[in-house]
């Protein structure tokens, strides 16, 4: 039994002040840093999507399934890191069958459950389900009954019916981006509500989280819609790259004023909690806040992506900038979530003192367990454009 | 489009507005948003009790055998990292600096680490569970699992309980912490099994100063009024409004 203990005896060593003596192990750890990372993924691919469905952005048809398709691989392993840290899992359905109102967290369930079922998988097979039904006659062998089952029955093709699609399609996205913005400003109200806790309790906290959603699903869907291309040795589409550069540039810059906002309102406010939050930044988290999430993560992509505003260079140039920004993103938004999560139990709700994180590469909540979670979605991913891929599709949706 | 025909769109836009901004208000009327719940209301009639607890830090002189009493009567891991009470030792230092100790909750007592001379003032604080009757905690839990029962005390639910934490979080006084062997929150239960058979809490029974004090607020010849009563009394963190009923004499401004 003994030894259960001793990575928390060894922790006391690291234990800087005081701490209450409850304090020492971190509750959340890498999974629940994954948490919110995940579902922000999910949420901005959607947006990104529907930029080009609802807001006719026609530039970025070339993206618009491979966005939603994404944000699915992602989101059907959003639930898992949360379910796999809880200490009884298999008592998981309790927050679906009882859930407390009064829970910020309670809420979860449904709302992923809504996004889920109602908004991606809706909008997915309505946007494919001409396809589904045409490969369903073509295709044979295992891939052919997988179509047959997902046409539902359904395998009218007559023009009126086809139209309903793209209209029902055009319905869901509509509701869509309300839904988006809701699973992930609801992830943000989570830890802003939490009034014990002065790092994470701000009323900016589901804006901050909104916007830096929307920052990584636009990072994420950069870089697949350009690995994607590059495996299929096809041509990338350039004017639809440099549209979502240009988006993700103009939410880089809003999500780095709300959280520029958010913190000089802090350091000017300077309350109680400000000494401790002041160590906090210049101690423990400044390595992953200062140089991983703001400077590499948010000013060097913004520097280099507002030039290319101004100034374009050859297509190669730009694309080795656009892979290289898309992957510092994500890296700066991992680290945004975790210089949340982590940052915001690392000192003690005493405002004396701070207590460690060591992160293990074994067990439940270690790294090699936690980074599964990342990986298995672009299996995902590649499973669904073998499936459903958006290069053969035949039906493509007006734009209403 | 002509400014009759923008004039014509506008309307159509603020009657939709309209019709959708007052069918969520009707709804909301029907279901009553209540994030900030009280629980449990303080019983109105007098006859029925609602616990509180009162810590005199004049009197305490950090024996720690309130933190050691409990571990063994609700059978608490012994490790240094899981109470259901414990003590702290506050030395404010001639310079103004603050020093916290809670060695091992204070079992084994105090040793100060701070030369006599240099200190401005020195003072122990019992720390437990505030059994706020605007819990965070109970707020927080996204099952129920947390509750407060009629008479006012917190309780978790260990068979009904996930373990997701977020109790411990919200918790603005560190006085939650998972079990390790039952994988669940875990907190002082105000000896419920000794309170509600007319016992006090281990805590209480065994401060040899009468520095902790359990009572009905309920009744007004209870110790815990007449306490309340002759001392300025302040609970933590106020500015949270938890309803704390956990009333400190003597709370120095440092203590958090």
């Amino acid at each position: 039994m003994e030894q259960n203990f001793q990575h928390l005896y060894d922790m006391l060593s690291q234990v800087q002040g005081f701490i209450y003596p409850n304090e020492l192990d971190l509750q959340w750890g890498l999974l629940i840093v994954l948490y919110p990372y995940i579902t922000g993924l999910v949420a901005g691919a959607f947006i990104l999507a529907s930029l080009e469905r609802v807001f006719n952005v026609k530039v970025l048809g070339p993206t618009y399934q491979l966005a939603l398709l994404t944000a699915l691989a992602f989101l059907l392993v959003a639930t898992m890191p949360l379910v796999s840290h809880l200490g009884h899992p298999e008592r998981f359905y309790e927050i679906l069958m009882t859930p407390h109102s009064t829970s910020a967290m309670a809420i979860f369930g449904f709302v992923y459950l809504w996004y889920l079922m109602v908004v991606l998988l809706l909008e997915i097979w309505f946007d494919y389900r001409q396809d589904i039904v045409i490969w369903s006659k073509e295709t044979k062998g295992f891939k052919g009954r997988i179509y047959k089952i997902l046409t539902l029955g359904v395998t009218d093709l007559s023009p009126s019916t086809i139209k309903w699609d793209d209209k029902i399609g055009y319905f869901i996205t509509v509701v869509g981006i309300p839904s988006a913005f809701m699973l992930h400003g609801y992830v943000g109200f989570i830890f802003g509500s939490i009034k014990a806790n002065p790092w994470w309790s701000t009323v900016l906290m589901p804006v901050i989280f909104l916007f830096s959603a929307m920052v990584s699903g636009i990072a994420l869907v950069l870089f697949i819609y350009m690995a994607v291309s590059f495996f299929r040795k096809q041509k990338i589409d350039m004017p639809a790259l440099d549209s979502i550069a240009k988006f993700l540039f103009y939410i880089l810059v809003i999500d780095f004023t709300m959280e520029g906002l958010d913190q000089i309102h802090r350091i000017y406010e300077a309350e109680e909690s400000f000494e401790i939050l002041f160590l906090l930044v210049h101690g423990p988290l400044f390595l992953t806040l200062f140089v991983f999430q703001i400077f590499l993560g948010t000013v060097v992509p913004l520097i280099s992506l507002g030039t290319l505003q101004l100034y374009k260079p050859s297509e190669k140039i730009r694309k080795i900038i656009y892979l290289s920004c898309s992957l510092l993103v994500l890296f700066g938004i991992f680290f945004m979530r975790w210089n949340v999560v982590i940052g915001g139990q690392l000192f003690s709700k005493s405002f004396y003192g701070f207590t460690g994180y060591k992160l293990h590469l074994l067990g439940s909540e270690g790294f090699l367990f936690s980074i599964i979670w990342v990986i298995i979605p672009f299996f995902i991913l590649a499973f669904l454009l073998w499936l459903l891929p958006p290069w053969k599709k035949v039906g493509q949706h007006e734009n209403n | 489009m002509s400014n009759e025909e923008i004039g014509k769109s506008r309307r159509k836009f603020i009657k939709k507005a309209a019709t959708v901004g007052s069918l969520l208000v009707t709804t909301s009327l029907f279901t009553p948003f209540n994030a900030v719940v009280y629980a449990v209301e303080r019983p109105k009639d007098p006859s029925k009790t609602w616990w509180g607890y009162g810590i005199d830090i004049e009197k305490c002189i950090g024996c720690g055998r309130c933190a050691n009493a409990c571990k063994t009567e609700n059978n608490i891991p012994k490790q240094p990292f899981y109470f259901r009470t414990w003590v702290e030792q506050y030395t404010i230092k001639n310079d103004g600096t603050v020093k916290v100790e809670s060695p091992n909750g204070g079992i084994d007592g105090f040793v100060q680490s701070v030369p006599p001379e240099d200190i401005f003032k020195a003072f122990f604080v019992p720390k437990l569970c505030n059994h706020c009757y605007k819990s965070p905690c109970v707020q927080a839990c996204p099952v129920g699992a947390t509750y407060e029962t009629p008479d006012g005390v917190v309780m978790v639910d260990e068979t009904y309980c996930i373990g997701c934490r977020y109790c411990v979080q919200a918790c603005p006084y560190g006085c939650r912490y998972i079990n390790p062997a039952k994988n669940v929150a875990d907190k002082c239960t105000l000896c419920y099994h000794r309170i509600s058979k007319g016992k006090t809490t281990a805590c209480v029974e065994v401060c040899p100063t009468h520095a902790r004090i359990l009572g009905n607020l309920n009744d007004p010849k209870s110790p815990l009024v007449k306490f309340m009563k002759e001392h300025t009394c302040l609970v933590l963190k106020p500015h949270l409004n938890t309803g704390s009923k956990c009333f400190y004499n003597a709370l120095s401004g440092e203590v958090r």
